[in-house]
């Protein structure tokens, strides 16, 4: 029987009157990768914080290679040979690579013999586990999946001999993680243990040994991953079945609401970024644009929502032009029934300091429902903002809430329910489900579906093949700026992968 | 060669007029780097600047003057750190706060020891840095041109103007060649990595606000011990946000920091000389156009002419651990 590399034991957490953490029993077996899944505000994020010393836990036990220990600050879990990699980088962004790798673990008071060091050490390791990096490279100048190698360096670097790694996948392109996965895989060869704590399953069944389920604060379930299937992890997370694939009836296509013809968008370097593009969205269709990240789609998005200037082209909402150069006006798109839900819900789509009432009408702040004379109609407002709550099942209920103190989920279904509730005659949707957990992703895609049906024309970007698949009536692909394909929802995934890739549209071009 | 020797001299009180700007630059440069604004370099300088003429005539030394100096300019830049690292209070307030209890404090203090009108005595020689004159400045001053540079630009200053300037190289070497300038530069970037990567946010910032205290305890003790020959009140006279916005003119480097400083050293050198003199083409210009100059020579250079000064990203926001 091999060692158990981590044991926790009977670990509770709880921040205030909110038990993050009951009672949780893990094992991970050493030289394994071992999954942890949940629904976003299920307790992951806290116990792995426990483990890495930034918080205490309550009551419990934590023993490492069989032995117990006690783990108040990073530093303690750095010496057991922990490392941890942040959801969100823990990099000096302009630091060169070096310079970030050996922060806090440098040799003496000056930095040449640390430096010196690092850099051999990141020959070695760039040698036994393929992870390449230019360590002179400063960090902002760096692609996010090369950020997040850095940080994997970091652990190794620290002799880590446990990698933990909190989401990683939700920044990267597919491409990108699925060479994170490589090294993983890569490292569990060497005799490393890794905890890769996720809300994709998919990723769990490609990558991981074992995995453990956690729901509320409880840790409900640990499975072996060849003898599970998605869905039973699925059921386990949510506590209860979940569709994966949406139901949806046939399409009752009308008009043509929204057209868009060679339109053209370069990018502030002037790099051509959407190139010549042309398509329609009919009344009463979903609409989706598939590619892998970076290939125009949020160029595209944002030149049809008035965010960026476009070179040429025309789009005609309902039958109208509507302006792309110099004076684009988003407000003027949202009174003519354009509404958008950003794929950056956290720059564009919130303010995060403010409440969640505050949000729920931003934008639509000038609308007369939500005025008394010059003033806001704060009793409108607060009525109309508990009403989405309830209509979205935004969590908690409270619009007096600070939405920076929502989850991810939530905060998506706050900008959800803001554009949905306007009622506009065309939708267009970047990443629906961008770091959105199960549970809420159903809910997502049954209310776009809901709108469709109501005869909206919906746009959807995504780099979620999966929910392209699931959503849409029609699925463009876009490479490299163009649209290369256009397939029915039935197509293959492998057929779409191709697209993609550009390999048709390689081929077409020789 | 007499409008040589006044250009000479021009550059001569650059450096001196410099000084106090340089080592309170030096002084933000640590604290912004740790990610601390500190608006209260004013205070500390002035406070510095009391405390060391004080010391310095009670106990009829000039090192024990300086040496209190920095003692008190620490002692606030402590307080600016528990307000604002530990308790995470608003920087500016804090930094404000300190300026006002400076400036009243020094008055107070002053009238109630000294009794002559918020003054300190009078320093007496041994009390004050008097300046070290170089060996051989006297024999080749008539040596044109070279002769009055050594003996005016190189000779003839107070072992604090040699300080501020050796400042400079130091503090850069500190920042980029030492493992508490690595630290202090990535926790003004982000905090969050210095934690993670297990070392004390709180504590490096402390100390980078123990080297601000330093710095504008000698720049302090510099106007009262040395430019001026005792305490008077209110003397730094808005030599602290001269340094901050040189701070930014030099976007947080030290050598930067060094040629700005000696930039407005230079314009404050120049409108005292010009004072009352006719220029070409504008003819006679107020004395009170020339005093502006550099101020409004910062708005200018500011608003357009040095590019982009992107300070430390995590300046000016408490850090508070995140779940």
């Amino acid at each position: 029987m091999a060692q158990a590399a981590i044991e926790l034991i009977g670990i509770n957490k709880s921040f205030g009157a909110v038990r993050a953490n009951r009672d949780i029993n893990l094992e991970v077996t050493r030289g394994t990768i071992h999954g942890i899944v949940g629904e976003n505000g299920a307790g992951k994020s806290t116990l792995m914080s426990i483990l890495y010393g930034f918080y205490q836990a309550d009551s419990g036990e934590i023993r490492v290679a069989g032995k117990p220990v006690s783990i108040n600050t990073p530093n303690d879990a750095i010496a057991l040979g922990i490392g941890m990699v942040h959801q969100h980088f823990m990099l000096v962004d302009n630091f060169t690579v070096l310079e970030n790798v050996i922060l806090g673990a440098e040799t003496d008071a000056l930095l040449k013999s640390s430096i010196a060091k690092a850099r051999s050490e990141l020959e070695r390791l760039e040698r036994e586990y393929g992870l390449e990096v230019d360590p002179d490279a400063i960090i902002e100048e760096l692609p996010v999946g090369l950020q997040q190698r850095v940080e994997i360096l970091k652990a190794l670097y620290r002799g880590a001999e446990i990698l933990i790694l909190d989401e990683p996948t939700g920044v990267l392109t597919p491409a990108e993680a699925d060479h994170l996965f490589r090294i993983l895989k890569q490292l569990k060869e060497q005799g490393k243990t890794v905890v890769l704590i996720t809300h994709k399953l998919r990723e769990i069944m490609a990558v991981t040994d074992t995995v453990s389920v956690m729901r509320q604060g409880t840790m409900v379930a640990t499975r072996v991953t060849r003898e599970t299937t998605v869905g039973e992890l699925a059921e386990l997370m949510v506590g209860r079945r979940v569709l994966l694939r949406v139901e949806k009836g046939q399409s009752e296509t009308g008009a043509i609401k929204l057209s868009v013809k060679n339109l053209t968008v370069k990018d502030s370097r002037g790099v051509t970024m959407v190139d010549d593009v042309s398509f329609d969205v009919r009344g009463g269709e979903i609409v989706g644009i598939a590619g892998v990240a970076g290939n125009g789609q949020s160029e595209l998005l944002e030149a049809i929502s008035g965010i960026r200037h476009a070179v040429s082209g025309e789009v005609m909402l309902e039958g109208k032009p509507i302006e792309l150069t110099g004076k684009a006006d988003p407000g003027e798109l949202r009174d003519r029934g354009l509404a958008h839900v950003p794929e950056d819900r956290h720059h564009v789509g919130l303010v995060l300091a403010f409440e969640e009432n505050e949000n729920s009408i931003l934008g639509y702040h000038d609308d007369e429902r939500y005025l008394k004379g010059p003033f806001l109609n704060v009793d409108a407002i607060m009525a109309d903002a508990k009403d989405k709550i309830e209509k979205y099942d935004i969590r908690p209920a409270n619009p007096r809430l600070k939405t920076a103190n929502f989850s991810g989920g939530n905060q998506q279904k706050i900008v959800l329910a803001r554009e949905m509730e306007q009622d506009p005659g065309v939708l267009i949707v970047g990443q629906p489900t961008r770091g959105v957990d199960v549970g809420a992703i159903e809910f997502i895609h049954k209310r776009l579906i809901a709108m469709r049906d109501q005869g909206k024309a919906v746009l959807v970007v995504s780099v979620e093949l999966d929910e392209i698949r699931s959503l849409s009536d029609r699925i463009l692909v876009m490479f490299a700026g163009r649209i290369v394909g256009e397939r029915g929802p039935e197509a293959t995934e492998g057929e779409l992968g191709l697209l993609m890739a550009g390999v048709e549209h390689q081929e077409a071009a020789e | 060669m007499d409008s040589f020797n006044a250009i000479v001299q021009v550059l001569d009180s650059t450096i001196r007029l410099s000084v106090p700007l340089l080592l309170a630059c030096l002084a933000g440069l640590y604290s912004e780097r740790a990610g601390i604004f500190d608006i209260g370099l004013e205070g500390k300088m002035l406070v510095g600047a009391f405390a060391g003429a004080a010391a310095a005539s009670v106990f009829h030394s000039a090192f024990i003057g300086l040496g209190t100096a920095v003692l008190i300019s620490v002692a606030f830049a402590m307080v600016h750190g528990f307000a604002s690292i530990t308790h995470r209070g608003n920087q500016i307030v804090s930094g404000v706060a300190i300026n006002f209890v400076a400036a009243g404090s020094t008055i107070i203090l002053g009238q109630a020891w000294f009794e002559q009108g918020g003054r300190t005595p009078a320093l007496q020689p041994g009390e004050r840095f008097e300046a070290i004159v170089w060996p051989g400045a006297e024999a080749v001053r008539n040596v044109p041109i070279l002769g009055p540079v050594y003996a005016e630009l190189i000779s003839g200053h107070s072992i604090l103007v040699y300080f501020a300037f050796a400042m400079v190289p130091f503090t850069w070497w500190v920042l980029f060649r030492t493992r508490f300038g690595l630290r202090m530069r990535a926790v003004g970037e982000n905090p969050a990595a210095v934690d993670t990567a297990g070392i004390s946010v709180a504590w490096l910032r402390y100390r980078a606000l123990i080297c601000t205290g330093i710095l504008t305890g000698v720049a302090g003790a510099y106007l009262s011990m040395v430019q001026n020959g005792g305490f008077v009140k209110d003397m730094t006279a808005g030599k602290g946000y001269i340094a901050l916005a040189a701070l930014i003119f030099a976007k947080w480097k030290p050598v930067n920091a060094m040629f700005a400083c000696l930039l407005f050293g230079f314009l404050d050198a120049a409108s005292i000389r010009l004072q009352g003199s006719p220029l070409p083409i504008l003819g006679k210009v107020p004395v009170q156009f020339m005093q502006a100059l550099p101020y409004v020579l910062t708005v200018i250079l500011l608003a357009g002419f040095i590019g982009k000064a992107i300070p430390p990203r995590a300046g000016g926001v408490p850090y508070v651990k995140e779940r």
